[in-house]
């Protein structure tokens, strides 16, 4: 039994209010046929989670352009774990250095888009993956 | 992807008992009108009842999620549990959908009293979904006290949310027309309550005073009925003391629920929502039931090609193939 649509959860969380590439990002996975729900600034893990149980999301997807990814990446990973959300898949998009991606993937990230990552990128990892973990 | 991961009886006991995954799934797998959700629907409808269903329909940008975010506030004040349908339109191209409704909800991220289910149109006109109804049930069986139904941006026609809703909300804004667009038919008929939201902008007083007589004009059929209400609000302002007309909003819809139920016209609200509801499966089956029962004869193909060579057209086809099986050879 697979799903019709694929559902994106978008988000920011904490107090960085660059949300243009967040926008753009939903947008885009929306004329690449997804529902994606937007959330918006300023959230906290416990809500973010909360949304994609409510809406029943195979995907999170946080942006990150604040330096803040190694703080809040976990506290995400933790709520997700806290609600047993095994399967749903965790991607963070933005402005991070390199070498923090592969400690991102340890905390428990499953795939980075940083600048400059193409749209179809983006739209191939999810559409190849989802429904795949847990 | 959506996976039943129990069985369906499982899944509803599941629901029933407050388990927010399993709610959630069974509300995708109707959603995605899976093989299921008819198994699925007959087990959730009889619990599915006694939940005060409030519409909330109007333009898009006319304020519906921000006036819906005062209200789950208000009610949760009140001690009350409270869930959201919240549609928004899908692309008619890519099928996909940017569900933006949330996030005007966010002063209830954390609140476990509040359940919000975005919903895309997935083409289906009317100003909900083809499930909206289906999930209203859903969320009635979860318990909860509220279940607000909050339409895409509706213009003149989009009027199903009347089916679903017990009382429902019109939201306006100044400077959309005349008084003529006022006295309309269509969506300006079906309004228990007409918001004027952006009270504060030029040329509320006008419109406001277009609508009373708009709705003056209309009254006098039936004499025990309802007179829909004009409130008029300030949903958004930078300064929180500048936000108007909430309380007066709230007032106005304890009031019509105190009418439809002193006057019984609750029992009649809920029976019209029983018909459209009866009316919407039994046209979906048959649909259903028809086209299976003609896929792989190749009839349907032939049927086209008669038409499109001018041997019979759509009518008589529909009369020919209903009357075979409404003899009951194929429907079992």
């Amino acid at each position: 039994m697979s799903k019709q649509k694929i559902k994106v959860i978008i988000t920011k969380v904490g107090l960085d209010g660059h949300d243009r590439g967040a926008k753009v990002v939903a947008s885009q996975l929306k004329e690449a046929g997804m529902e994606v729900v937007y959330l918006g600034m300023y959230q906290r893990p416990e809500g973010i989670v909360k949304a994609a149980i409510e809406e029943d999301a195979d995907v999170i997807g946080v942006s990150y352009l604040s330096g803040e990814h190694l703080v809040y990446t976990p506290l995400v990973v933790e709520e997700m774990k806290r609600h047993e959300l095994d399967d749903v898949l965790l991607i963070a998009g933005g402005s991070f250095p390199p070498e923090d991606i592969p400690c991102m993937k340890e905390m428990g990230i499953d795939e980075v888009f940083r600048g400059g990552s193409l749209t179809k990128d983006i739209v191939d990892y999810i559409t190849e993956n989802v429904g795949k973990k847990g | 992807m959506a996976r039943l991961k129990d069985s369906p009886d499982v899944m509803v006991r599941k629901m029933l008992s407050g388990d927010r995954r399993a709610a959630s799934r069974l509300i995708t797998m109707i959603e995605d009108q899976s093989e299921l959700s008819n198994e699925l629907m007959k087990l959730i409808y009889p619990h599915a009842n006694g939940s005060t269903v409030i519409g909330v329909t109007g333009s898009g940008g006319s304020g519906k999620s921000t006036l819906t975010d005062h209200l789950i506030r208000k009610f949760r004040a009140l001690g009350k549990r409270v869930a959201v349908v919240a549609v928004d339109p899908s692309s008619p191209f890519s099928g996909g959908a940017l569900l933006g409704d949330r996030i005007r909800f966010q002063g209830h991220a954390l609140d476990d009293g509040v359940y919000i289910r975005s919903m895309g149109s997935r083409g289906y006109l009317g100003g909900l979904a083809r499930a909206s109804n289906d999930v209203v049930r859903i969320m009635e069986a979860m318990g909860f006290d509220v279940v607000i139904v909050e339409t895409l941006g509706a213009g003149q026609d989009e009027i199903d949310v009347i089916h679903v809703a017990q009382t429902c909300l019109l939201v306006l804004t100044p400077g959309m027309g005349d008084d003529i667009q006022a006295m309309k038919a269509g969506i300006m008929e079906i309004a228990d309550i007409i918001v004027l939201n952006k009270a504060d902008l030029d040329g509320a007083e006008m419109c406001l005073r277009s609508l009373q007589a708009a709705i003056h004009c209309a009254l006098g059929q039936e004499e025990q009925s309802w007179i829909p209400q004009v409130v008029p609000t300030v949903a958004y302002a930078s300064r929180l003391e500048d936000i108007r007309g909430i309380d007066e909003l709230v007032t106005a819809i304890q009031d019509h629920q105190l009418y439809l139920h002193e006057s019984k016209a609750v029992e009649e609200v809920k029976a019209k929502r029983v018909e459209q509801e009866l009316a919407l499966v039994f046209k979906d089956e048959v649909e259903r039931l028809v086209f299976n029962g003609l896929r792989g004869t190749g009839k349907k193909q032939r049927y086209v090609e008669a038409i499109l060579e001018g041997k019979t057209e759509p009518y008589s086809v529909v009369e020919e193939v209903l009357a075979t099986f409404l003899k009951g050879d194929v429907v079992k």
